[in-house]
């Protein structure tokens, strides 16, 4: 049967375009390859290839006609031992075929037009939180800085788990450049304690490769300044794949270091990443405040089977704190801590943020404010029935995190509460955040560039009406 | 045609040619009818034809084994073809349909076979060259002595990622056969415009990684030089890189206009140096098929891509669901 040729697509936004020459002529013979005719489309002009073998039976479109929509028979093309004659009357006129063939088009569009719109997401749920006890009661504590709480845990998991390894830039004979992976080496050996060249795009793509190879790598940045080097492959790679492969790949590995400003390092040393990582579809987010959740969070991380963004703070690294004993002690994602219970004013924060955050409380209290403060300790999941909760209680809300304020942690939270706690609201959220500017050196000028426990305190009194 | 130069008489069972004949066909055809379904607007977005460099995954997945893995960048759908995805669920994944490798959510840069060890498909240029010498780590801590082949083109190899890589890949000697598909242009930039160096390969002098230049366009110089570096990576030699001369006779993706290079320039390879007529030359002139043995394949090949075509076709768009799916892997952990 003779095949009709039909108007090419030749670009990913073509719908009509100029049949500007054509290079062949009523039979000749074509083979797969050959250039038969030239065509304009929205972008260039381009050459269009046969991919059929045959013989030019007859030219349906004449050269130079604009405005050919795509998929209408431009020509006829004779198999062998086929002949003009063989054409039949669907393909012998160009102008009925191509009516036809609109027709054929714009059904197309009527069914795309009838798909039902997805919604975005679900309806917003009655606020359910979790307000179960993170380990049991008379459970015996001790007391442990944030940074052995990070090493210990990851000590745990390698030891439970012979593919787990750690890789990055001094983890191994400098035992950290934070002492976060101290006698490490000593315990697993060079092979599963790795030294790695500053090559942190480099090594972050080796991480997620060795993830689809079945390992579950711990990538530690030096900071998380560093992985601004590796993004595309923590987004572009770690994140997407699973999604992008029908579910067949995901990448069980977790990226870890210190993020956020330490002290007096200036502007590109000094950037917290929560709201960046948060954004993406794919990762987790974790930002642990104590030490007993940095332990009991990045357990959880190293198992799970997803990509965790895992960001600590350099200044809570020699911070104490409590932490359970516990034979295995881990905290799920996706639940925020109320660290204090109070009920004029929901402060919401996480990472360093609790530092001012609970500071203003207990200023707060003095003053006879009663402030309930929420650590979210992950950021992605986001245990959104936690504040929501609070706030229908609390009916005022601020929240307190370092990084830079626009498209925040905060933005975002305050967008959740207007759509769903709206009616509750006794005024608007404030969102304490890290200054719009870079981050200066001097002394002086950092402090302002941060925030602060008195920017919290005057954003209660402010959402306080006091 | 005019006839090639075969500089030795080729050491190879008839089988063995025709097997490499089969697949290289069916990876252009396949291709041809890529590009006509393009053409016709069931296939959207980014389409990249491997037509042309069928040689290159054809001769080296003749010296893989079984739990080898090959990654790739977006030109990738020869390379599927080649360690054996169904042609069906290619073709679905292009027309962006539930029977697709993806269920139609990567499209032709993203997919992947996990059965078939076929990590991707990835559409960042140079981005698949750490992540395969990573799958190449895993094997190795692993202690097996199995090898990944990273594919990558003359344009990805001047990013920078690529040269952390074989730094690293060489200093802890990873099982990993670096395969840069020099097929000249880097989209519509030449080598000689893009590039500073002729030979790609002794760029991993600089890391002590071997390498050879190899005729891309012949599958049994390709498969002789895969053989070799497959070698020395199982031995636990480290890393190897073969630089592959190739050609691609289509454009960069189904919109280019090609004004970068002549059409002589193409018609020559074609006629020259066609990979696929190479083998029907060897297979005809060593008496080892007839015209009709050959016509028969060629009918074969055929029906297996309009099976696949119609397959692509017929398949459901994906259930609206599946826009919530596959974000994260399920956690099925108890303490989860």
């Amino acid at each position: 049967m003779p095949t009709e040729i039909l108007m090419p697509a030749l670009s990913p936004t073509m719908e009509e375009g100029t049949l500007a020459k054509w290079l062949v002529k009523e039979g000749d013979t074509v083979n797969s390859g050959d250039i038969m005719a030239e065509i304009e489309t929205d972008k260039a002009t381009m050459e269009f290839e046969a991919v059929d073998e045959g013989t030019i039976g007859k030219i349906l479109i004449e050269e130079g006609t604009e405005g050919v929509k795509v998929n209408t028979p431009i020509a006829v093309l004779l198999e062998e031992g086929e002949s003009a004659d063989d054409i039949g009357e669907s393909s012998s006129g160009g102008g009925a075929t191509s009516a036809k063939e609109d027709d054929d088009n714009s059904d197309g569009d009527e069914s795309r037009g009838k798909a039902e719109p997805v919604a975005a997401s679900p309806a917003a749920p009655v606020p359910q939180p979790d307000a179960s006890p993170d380990w049991p009661e008379g459970t015996e504590m001790q007391n442990m800085t944030v940074r052995e709480a990070i090493n210990i845990a990851m000590i745990e998991e390698m030891r439970n788990d012979e593919n787990v390894f750690i890789m990055g830039e001094e983890v191994a004979e400098y035992q950290g450049a934070y002492k976060i992976t101290q006698n490490m080496l000593d315990e697993f050996g060079a092979k599963r304690v790795i030294d790695t060249p500053i090559t942190e795009h480099g090594f972050a793509g080796i991480g997620v490769g060795a993830a689809w190879g079945g390992l579950k790598p711990i990538v530690e940045f030096m900071t998380w300044n560093f992985a601004m080097q590796a993004i595309d492959q923590i987004i572009n790679s770690a994140a997407k794949t699973n999604y992008m492969s029908g579910g067949q790949l995901g990448c069980s590995i977790v990226f870890r270091g210190p993020n956020g400003a330490a002290a007096r390092v200036a502007a590109q040393h000094s950037q917290d990443y929560a709201a960046w990582y948060s954004h993406v579809p794919g990762l987790k987010v974790v930002q642990p405040y104590s030490a007993a959740d940095a332990k009991g969070l990045l357990k959880s991380a190293i198992r799970d089977p997803n990509p965790v963004i895992f960001l600590e703070n350099e200044i809570l690294y020699g911070r104490s704190f409590e932490v359970p004993v516990l034979d295995d002690f881990t905290i799920p994602f996706g639940k925020a801590r109320i660290a204090r219970p109070g009920d004029d004013v929901t402060i919401v924060s996480f990472g360093i943020g609790m530092t001012y955050a609970l500071e203003a409380a207990d200023k707060l209290a003095e003053e006879g404010v009663s402030a309930e403060v929420i650590d979210l300790r992950t950021l992605r999941p986001l245990d959104y029935d936690t504040v929501l909760a609070s706030v229908m209680k609390t009916n005022r809300c601020v929240t307190v995190e370092e990084g830079f304020p626009v498209a925040s942690m905060g933005n975002h939270l305050s967008a959740v509460i207007m759509e769903r706690a709206f009616d509750y609201l006794d005024a608007p959220v404030i969102n304490c955040t890290g200054k719009d500017v870079p981050m200066p050196y001097a002394a002086n000028l950092e402090k302002l560039a941060l925030t602060s426990t008195k920017e919290v305190i005057e954003a209660v009194n402010k959402v306080t009406y006091r | 045609m005019a006839a090639r130069k075969t500089t030795k008489k080729p050491n190879v069972s008839a089988d063995e040619l025709k097997k490499y004949y089969r697949d290289m066909l069916l990876v252009r055809r396949f291709e041809e009818k890529a590009g006509q379904l393009y053409g016709m607007g069931l296939i959207g977005g980014f389409c990249h034809l491997y037509i042309g460099q069928e040689a290159v995954v054809v001769g080296l997945e003749a010296t893989a084994e079984e739990g080898d893995k090959r990654i790739t960048t977006y030109r990738d759908h020869g390379h599927m073809l080649a360690c054996g995805m169904d042609p069906d669920g290619v073709m679905a994944e292009l027309t962006g349909r539930e029977g697709g490798y993806s269920k139609g959510k990567g499209g032709s840069m993203h997919m992947f076979s996990r059965e078939k060890d076929f990590y991707g498909g990835h559409g960042i240029v140079g981005a698949n060259v750490p992540l395969g010498a990573g799958l190449a780590l895993a094997d190795q801590y692993k202690g097996n002595d199995r090898v990944t082949f990273t594919y990558f083109g003359d344009g990805a190899a001047n990013q920078g990622q690529v040269y952390e890589t074989f730094n690293m890949a060489a200093l802890w000697k990873l099982p990993v056969v670096f395969v840069i598909e020099n097929n000249q242009y880097a989209m519509g930039t030449s080598q000689k415009r893009s590039t500073s160096t002729p030979d790609i390969y002794t760029r991993g002098e600089a890391f002590g990684i071997p390498g050879e230049a190899v005729d891309g366009m012949d599958v049994l110089a390709v498969k002789e030089a895969g053989a070799k570096a497959v070698a020395h990576c199982r031995k636990g030699d480290g890393p190897y890189i073969l630089e592959v001369k190739t050609y691609r006779y289509r454009g960069h993706s189904m919109s280019d206009p090609a004004k970068y290079r002549t059409r002589e320039e193409v018609q020559k390879m074609r006629d020259e140096k066609d990979c696929i007529e190479h083998v029907r030359e060897l297979l005809l002139e060593g008496k080892h098929a007839s015209e009709e043995d050959l016509k028969a394949i060629d009918k074969e090949i055929k029906d297996v891509v309009n099976k696949s075509a119609d397959f692509a076709k017929e398949s459901a768009e994906p259930d609206v669901s599946e826009l919530w799916t596959d974000i994260y892997v399920e956690d099925t952990r108890e303490d989860a």
